[in-house]
């Protein structure tokens, strides 16, 4: 009795620990400078903010909503824009601005302002997105060329996604009652088009391009400028860039 | 589209403090996702206290083990109700097994859930009940006795060695249930764990402090149910039975208590990024759910109930229902307060903003899916299931079993 209640104990432990340790051994990356590298000789899809040329006019949110059928109402958004006002108490409002705001007070005219400026969001599109991680059913992928989609066909509308986005870019459609969030128009770009927002920004504040083409306007971006991403402490690997990012923004 | 979701999120906007992501503004998971880590736990926590008996051999709390078994099941067999009303698409709820994500915790549920209720709970539920069975089956006709046939699934066999065989299976599943009960609940806590976006849900300590809610909250609701149950069949309680589970119970609420404590000091010292929003969370929208239900209600008080027992042993052991009052009141407070825990991880989880910038507020419906009413229709479903279950399996022999002191009660109660 007793050999037999051992054995079958040593057996569960190695059963166990074994398959774990395996699983996290592969999990686990082997370098502490590892990325999720792009593949080589395909497309690799990014995307570039410039916050100084951000006028806060909101037309890309117009033209995402026109585009992809997303609600009109404001509390669904596959991309915004954010308003940050900081005074020269060290004080920073942030508002989500909507098509029509008044318009925005200038450090000219309210000499408490010390700067303010806009900052389009949308979809990071992640290299290690945490929410085709969490996806019990993989309705959330990555495609070979970097986007993360949702296949609405799938999703069981279980918001598990939704919570594990650290950048609050998904929601749950009311009518399809499944997750939805930026796809980078996936059905523009696979025909060479530019994404809707890209293409309607009347200062070029949004750029789009393959981040593994060699001459392009997204790696003269990358090029160009000094690059932050958002949250980088959480280790998603984002794919958007942002230029001349303030340290306020989240 | 739906209008009452845009005529309520309209209704929340005035109530946003600071500045909030636009998508946040609608709680994805409400109150079924808070009933069902509660559930969840009291599954793990009644099997727990049956395994004192069967693996630790604790024989004080003998008279429990069927009804925490019983109560084990009822509860498990509710769960994923909770989870599945709450998809967007219920009707697609297979797809988590027949298409599981391996990276995904939650896509483990389902896994998790069925090898607890298979191997395990039904298992060990059968191999105990399983001459009872035969026997009821030799006692009644027709229909009852079809029914007992089949539950006993045609097994005849009452002799010794059948029944030694039952006993040293048991022994075997009872060792694998207890880390079975304890990955059932500790994957619960994981699945909010491992979010790292989420810092109030991101925490090594989240799997293990739900471990040890959900033991607190299954002992004290078995405790509850057999102080209710045993008096209204005509039984006597067995204080001996009731004095060792509560000195379970009582150990278990300071391990659980020191656990969340060591989680919030470690919160607060590391002061990161986070701990503004945090705390004017805590102080703004779950004071009363956090600080008076949870901590207060829930633990300190049944704690300085139970020990003035155990100080004033004298004058206590003298007096039973003074004693019993006492139990009483703490095992209610202490589900309240585990009810509460879930509900703060859950829907306080939700309520700050991930900019760190902003609070926003959850509005709970009464009718609907995600309304008040269904949870509490989801919270009496396991006392229904539980009352069928003890019609079909009754453990009264077991249940009244009063030690030296009062033989006379198992005469009377004549099951």
């Amino acid at each position: 009795m007793n050999g037999r209640r051992s054995f079958l104990r040593g057996f569960l432990t190695v059963l166990l620990s074994g398959g774990t340790i395996g699983g996290i051994l592969q999990i686990l990356p082997s370098k502490a400078d590892a990325r999720e590298a792009p593949p080589k000789g395909q497309k690799w899809y990014g995307f570039g903010v410039s916050i100084e040329k951000c006028i806060g006019c909101a037309r890309c949110m117009d033209a995402c909503k026109n585009e992809n059928n997303v609600p009109k109402e404001p509390f669904f958004v596959r991309t915004w824009v954010e308003r940050y006002i900081t005074r020269k108490n060290g004080q920073t409002t942030v508002k989500a601005i909507a098509p029509g705001d008044e318009a925005t007070p200038e450090a000219a005219s309210d000499r408490t302002i010390l700067r303010s400026f806009f900052v389009p969001k949308l979809c990071n599109q992640c290299a290690n997105p945490p929410c085709v991680q969490v996806c019990p059913v993989g309705a959330t992928f990555q495609t070979k060329d970097g986007v993360v989609l949702v296949n609405e066909k799938t999703c069981i509308g279980c918001r598990y996604c939704i919570q594990a986005c650290p950048y609050g870019a998904r929601y749950l459609h009311p009518a399809s009652h499944t997750a939805d969030k930026c796809t980078f128009c996936y059905h523009r770009i696979s025909q060479g088009q530019l994404p809707a927002c890209v293409e309607v920004c009347p200062t070029q504040a949004r750029v789009f391009g393959d981040l593994n083409a060699a001459a392009s306007p997204m790696s003269r971006f990358l090029r160009m400028n000094k690059i932050h991403t958002l949250k980088p402490g959480l280790n998603t690997e984002p794919k958007v860039f942002y230029a001349n990012l303030d340290g306020e923004v989240r | 589209m739906n209008p009452e979701l845009i005529r309520s999120l309209q209704e929340l906007l005035p109530q946003i403090q600071g500045y909030i992501y636009p998508n946040e503004i609608e709680i994805h998971w409400g109150l079924l996702i808070v009933v069902y880590p509660y559930i969840t736990g009291v599954v793990a926590g009644a099997f727990i206290l049956a395994s004192l008996v069967k693996v630790f051999n604790v024989k004080e709390v003998q008279p429990l083990y069927r009804l925490s078994l019983l109560t084990a099941l009822a509860y498990l067999l509710v769960a994923p109700m909770a989870l599945v009303s709450h998809l967007g698409h219920p009707e697609r709820f297979y797809e988590i097994l027949l298409t599981p994500q391996t990276s995904s915790a939650m896509a483990m549920f389902g896994f998790v859930y069925a090898w607890y209720l298979m191997a395990v709970l039904l298992l060990e539920i059968w191999f105990v009940h399983r001459t009872d069975m035969i026997d009821m089956a030799e006692q009644s006709t027709g229909a009852k006795r079809l029914l007992y046939r089949v539950l006993s699934l045609f097994s005849k066999d009452k002799g010794e060695r059948a029944v030694a065989f039952d006993h040293s299976a048991l022994k075997v599943i009872t060792i694998v249930g207890i880390p079975s009960a304890f990955l059932l609940h500790g994957y619960v806590g994981f699945i909010f764990g491992s979010i790292k976006a989420n810092p109030w849900w991101s925490s090594v300590l989240i799997p293990i402090v739900f471990l040890f809610s959900a033991i607190v909250s299954g002992i004290a609701l078995v405790v509850l149910l057999y102080m209710i149950i045993t008096p209204l069949t005509g039984g006597k309680i067995n204080m001996k039975c009731v004095d060792k589970a509560v000195d379970f119970l009582f150990y278990a609420v300071i391990v659980d208590f020191s656990l969340e404590m060591v989680d919030f000091i470690h919160r607060v010292y590391q002061s990161e990024e986070e701990i503004k929003i945090l705390s004017e969370m805590v102080m703004n929208k779950l004071f009363a759910s956090l600080i008076i239900i949870q901590v207060l209600l829930g633990m300190l008080v049944p704690l300085l109930l139970i020990s003035l027992t155990k100080i004033f042993k004298k004058r206590f052991s003298l007096n039973e229902d003074m004693r019993k009052m006492v139990y009483f009141i703490s095992v209610i407070l202490i589900q309240f307060g585990i009810f509460a825990t879930r509900w703060n991880v859950v829907i306080g989880g939700q309520m700050f903003s991930k900019s760190f910038r902003g609070l926003t507020t959850y509005k709970m419906e009464f009718g609907g899916i995600e309304g008040l009413l269904y949870a509490i229709v989801l919270l009496a479903l396991p006392i229904a299931i539980l009352f069928v279950l003890l019609k079909v399996l009754p453990p009264w022999k077991e249940l009244r079993e009063e030690g030296e002191t009062g033989a006379e009660a198992l005469g009377s109660a004549g099951m």
